[in-house]
């Protein structure tokens, strides 16, 4: 169906000619684009739908004093579906904090929501096909728990700041419940809200699989990270750590580096180091945590996407 | 009316205010807006910023942001 419009805008309205260069790079840009948007309009929907059952309030409640392991899954899962603006980074923490949720479990919240989200995931299916996004989207479920796991076991509440646990709760307020009305009209309201921020991503994107492909010569990234390296993947996680960018923004840097020739591996490591790592992030977070913190936090998160990255490298 | 716009400083929060200012503006309606970033305050309503307090309650929180008619009704119910 898509395949028969693009087709049609290109050779008939256009009046390209069939097989040309050209013609066949519009044909395919069209062809993706309304593909790519199609999927994430949807997808974008039922899970705004999905979200609106669980605000930041409810997420706490379930994982307030849950168990370790348990609790770092539920938390990881969470992470994917309530709705968070980076800015609110803090408040979350102490309300998680204040509401018995262990560290570790609050941990592997934060890590995954920016990480593993529906926008990641659509733009890895719709450009990469499903096994990528099905493994990105696993293996950043698995980095927020085992992140969160090890800070919790290694018990570090002494380096969170002191004042975060003398919050007294105020009391909280809880915006009435919505009707289904309502919480459509809210998935409306953000599909266009996001689809609005990252539109010119994904053209990029699009635009460099369809136009640039197979004219960008090969040059240092692939040298010094290529398949060759054996270093390949920690410098790509240590070149992404201090980049910062949501998903949809290292969208169209992923496509190029795939397209240079980089492995899979490392190409999936530097986008979850660009996502889950950021330097305004800790520097939001510095807030609430002590420096120490900080620094095991990046140590644990820059060796576990180092590590998923050789994997995927050796066995894909 | 006293109108708190609740954020610690992030687009999103700069984004809010400005659509309560010019909410209030086309009402034409006399209100006090004031951002807040302390975060003991904040806490106070809500643990996603950024949000809407009127007249003591808490009236949006989080993202996405409310449009521009959403905001005026939600003032409008507090007149």
């Amino acid at each position: 169906m898509l395949k028969n419009i693009s087709h049609y805008f290109t050779y008939k309205l256009l009046k390209l000619e069939y097989g040309t260069r050209l013609g066949d790079a519009i044909d395919f840009f069209i062809y993706d684009t309304l593909k790519i948007f199609l999927l994430l309009s949807v997808i974008i929907f039922v899970v705004s739908v999905v979200r609106s059952y669980f605000p930041p309030e409810k997420t706490k409640r379930i994982l307030s004093h849950k168990k370790e392991f348990v609790g770092n899954i539920l938390a990881a899962m969470l992470g994917v579906v309530t709705p968070f603006c980076s800015c609110s980074a803090v408040p979350l923490f102490i309300g998680f904090v204040e509401a018995g949720v262990p560290l570790g479990v609050t941990f592997s919240f934060l890590i995954s929501s920016p990480m593993v989200n529906e926008v990641a995931v659509v733009l890895l299916l719709g450009l990469f096909g499903w096994k990528i996004a099905a493994i990105y989207t696993g293996t950043g479920l698995f980095v927020a728990v085992f992140g969160g796991l090890i800070i919790g076991k290694l018990k570090l509440e002494k380096w969170v700041e002191e004042y975060v646990y003398h919050f007294k709760n105020g009391q909280e307020y809880d915006i009435a419940g919505q009707a289904f009305k309502e919480r459509l009209q809210y998935a409306k309201e953000n599909t266009v809200d996001i689809l609005k921020r990252i539109w010119l991503f994904i053209f990029i994107a699009i635009g460099i699989g369809g136009f640039i492909h197979g004219y960008v010569p090969e040059d240092f990234l692939v040298h010094y990270a290529g398949p060759g390296n054996p270093l390949g993947v920690p410098v790509a996680v240590l070149l992404g750590v201090p980049l910062y960018s949501n998903a949809a923004g290292v969208i169209p840097i992923v496509y190029a580096l795939m397209e240079k020739g980089l492995s899979i591996g490392t190409v999936l490591a530097f986008m979850m180091a660009v996502t889950a790592l950021s330097l305004p992030e800790m520097i939001i977070l510095r807030k609430v945590l002590k420096i120490q913190l900080l620094f095991v936090f990046a140590g644990i998160m820059t060796v576990t996407i180092i590590a998923v990255g050789y994997l995927f490298n050796a066995i894909l | 009316m006293e109108i708190k716009v609740l954020g610690p400083g992030c687009p999103n929060c700069s984004m809010m205010e400005e659509l309560v200012k010019k909410a209030i503006k086309e009402l034409g309606i006399e209100a006090k807006v004031d951002k807040v970033a302390d975060i003991k305050e904040i806490m106070k309503y809500t643990m996603s910023t950024p949000a809407l307090v009127i007249n003591g309650k808490l009236k949006h929180s989080g993202k996405p942001l409310p449009g521009l008619e959403k905001v005026k009704k939600l003032i409008t119910t507090e007149v």
